[in-house]
């Protein structure tokens, strides 16, 4: 019988047997944490193994985001309390000036197709978007694989979903996202790996492969595998120099627990209204709710080509009056690009509040949180009542975001 | 060694209209206000804190209750804290009709006991004193051993580690 993606990359990575509700031992090429559960994961490691060393300092690393540069003495706390256990144990600290995590081991070449990843995010499976596994863990967890290098799994079922058709801007990979999120629901795919393929997932660039990958964890799944593509390979070369890694493609006689198909062929631009993310609609059904706050950022829509698309539709116009625009470049390497290009310059004279790259609101970061009543547009992945703050959240693209910035009121990119 | 049948009073974590809630995420379970304890006495006070109607649950709970959850329970986030707190709470199981994967994942690995029992039978646990889970069948019983509903019994693996005291204690060769 035929392997699925993830199916193939555990075969790659593991003695046991590998078939769908089989526990098995991983081995995990990379393993991290950030600095919300790292402090965490260092003090589990120090009680469970006080003269221990980490499997291997090169593989492992600390990614601080949540709460970056700290802005409460606890984060700043946690952040040196991981910065003394890597110092102690050998291990490269991506510090507080870095960015999103995940989106740093993916420039960074460290999340490579075919590797397996583990870390203290949710949201590790945006690694899925170079055909790697990532996936988040609790600090019990990933204090065990920084000691030992592998953990247990439970190989999930694979679902099939296939996409027909073909969408153009201003329907972007969000709007693809949030429609695949409403279809399946919250827990659709709950325990699965998910495989998205068609045409129009093919023809995403890097971003819109992250975007895509970063919400299968609202749709309750493990991971989410695409199939291969030139924007795919193009980054990844950027990222290491090299193209040669085994990139996990499902077998044709592959088994799949469900098969899903869905239609894209005239998609209008999507949004999530509160308080789940499946709650979706068209945003023409939404269109002139008022807005207070736009939030433009996240590890589901941070990269360049989001911002930059932002900054596009805002260039040579005002957000409305009475409007706060919030933008959080991903990563320092997004936001230099964008800073020496001169659209952070297009964004300031737009008037944008422009902060340093990291999670933001997700993890009542720098910015991004509300008051209660104050209604938020956010390209963000989570709308969960209270998760930002009081007020309501809808998540949308970046596109819907900026045109709702412009006209002060939840507003289709189609009228631009 | 850890006992495989774990008793205790029930809790049916519902809401107004006393259906079991689905899709309690990890900010519900435990905000992200309070991501920087590292205290699980401390985390104990937010277990539940952010569920509309269940803010009082700490006050209200004693060690040894076991919690009943509808779908997908501990959708969302990676925190450990959102199982540390019912942990510290000295909740003995929980019992759901899904899990979020990672909280799964969590739960487990800081021994405590999950068992996914696909359909919940509310009315036969309303009233009830004390239900007896068994880890190792899965089977969920009443008072004078009156079986209430079966469900999937915990995986080995799963067992182990939870016999060991959580993942960490567990012996790897």
């Amino acid at each position: 019988m035929g392997k699925t993606a993830i199916e193939k990359i555990f075969a790659a990575h593991t003695e046991d047997e590998v078939a769908p509700g089989k526990v098995i031992w991983l081995k995990l090429d990379v393993r991290t944490a950030r600095d919300f559960a790292g402090a965490n994961v260092v003090k589990r490691f120090r009680e469970a193994y006080p003269d221990e060393r980490v499997a291997d300092p090169e593989k492992t690393f600390f990614t601080f985001d949540c709460n970056a540069p700290a802005n409460t003495i606890a984060y700043a706390q946690n952040q040196q309390t991981c910065r003394v256990f890597a110092r102690e144990q050998g291990i490269r600290v991506y510090d507080v000036d870095s960015g999103i995590g995940t989106h740093v081991l993916l420039e960074e070449g460290i999340a490579v197709p075919g590797a397996t990843l583990v870390g203290t995010d949710s949201h590790m499976n945006i690694l899925g978007a170079v055909g790697a596994f990532g996936q988040g863990m609790g600090d019990v967890d990933i204090a065990f694989a920084f000691r030992h290098g592998r953990t247990w799994f439970e190989v999930p079922p694979t679902m099939r979903v296939r996409i027909r058709g073909n969408f153009e801007y201003p329907v972007t990979a969000k709007d693809l996202t949030l429609f695949l999120v409403g279809k399946l629901g919250a827990r659709g795919a709950l325990g699965k790996a998910l495989e998205i393929e068609g045409e129009a997932v093919e023809a995403l660039d890097m971003a819109g492969r992250i975007t895509l990958c970063s919400m299968a964890t609202e749709m309750g799944a493990i991971s989410a595998f695409l199939p291969p593509s030139d924007s795919l390979w193009e980054f990844v070369e950027g990222a290491t120099g090299r193209r040669d890694f085994p990139y996990p493609t499902a077998d044709p006689d592959a088994e799949y627990i469900q098969e899903l198909e869905f239609d894209v062929a005239g998609l209008k631009p999507i949004i999530a209204a509160p308080p789940r993310p499946d709650n979706v609609h068209e945003v023409s059904e939404l269109e002139g709710e008022r807005v207070d706050t736009v939030f433009v950022g996240s590890c589901t829509n941070g990269r360049y080509e989001d911002i930059r698309t932002v900054a596009e539709i805002l260039k040579g116009r005002k957000v409305a009056k009475g409007v706060v625009l919030k933008v959080a470049p991903a990563t320092r390497r997004v936001w230099g690009r964008l800073l020496k290009e001169g659209w952070l310059e297009v964004l300031y004279d737009a008037g944008a509040v422009i902060s340093h790259a990291a999670c933001a609101g997700c993890a009542q970061g720098q910015l991004g949180m509300t008051g209660e009543g104050e209604v938020q547009l956010s390209t963000g992945n989570r709308n969960f009542p209270g998760k930002q703050g009081k007020g309501p959240t809808y998540l949308c693209s970046p596109a819907t975001a900026a045109a709702s910035a412009l006209f002060g009121k939840i507003t289709s990119p189609e009228r631009l | 060694m850890k006992q495989s049948v774990i008793t205790g009073r029930p809790w049916l974590i519902t809401d107004e209209e006393g259906r079991l809630i689905d899709d309690i995420d990890t900010d519900q379970i435990y905000h992200n206000a309070h991501l920087a304890v590292t205290d699980p006495k401390e985390m104990a006070k937010y277990a539940l804190g952010n569920l509309k109607g269940w803010e009082d649950f700490p006050t209200k709970v004693r060690p040894g209750d076991i919690l009943f959850v509808g779908e997908n329970f501990g959708a969302g986030s990676s925190r450990q804290h959102a199982v540390d707190c019912f942990l510290a709470l000295g909740i003995g199981a929980i019992v759901g009709k899904s899990f979020g994967a990672i909280y799964k994942r969590n739960a487990i690995n800081s021994g405590l006991p999950l068992i996914e029992v696909p359909e919940i039978p509310l009315e036969e646990l309303r009233g009830v004193e004390g239900v007896a889970v068994n880890l190792e069948t899965g089977e969920i019983t009443g008072p004078g051993g009156r079986l209430i509903v079966r469900g999937k019994p915990m995986s080995q693996v799963a067992l182990e580690i939870y016999r060991a005291g959580g993942l960490l204690k567990l012996a790897v060769h």
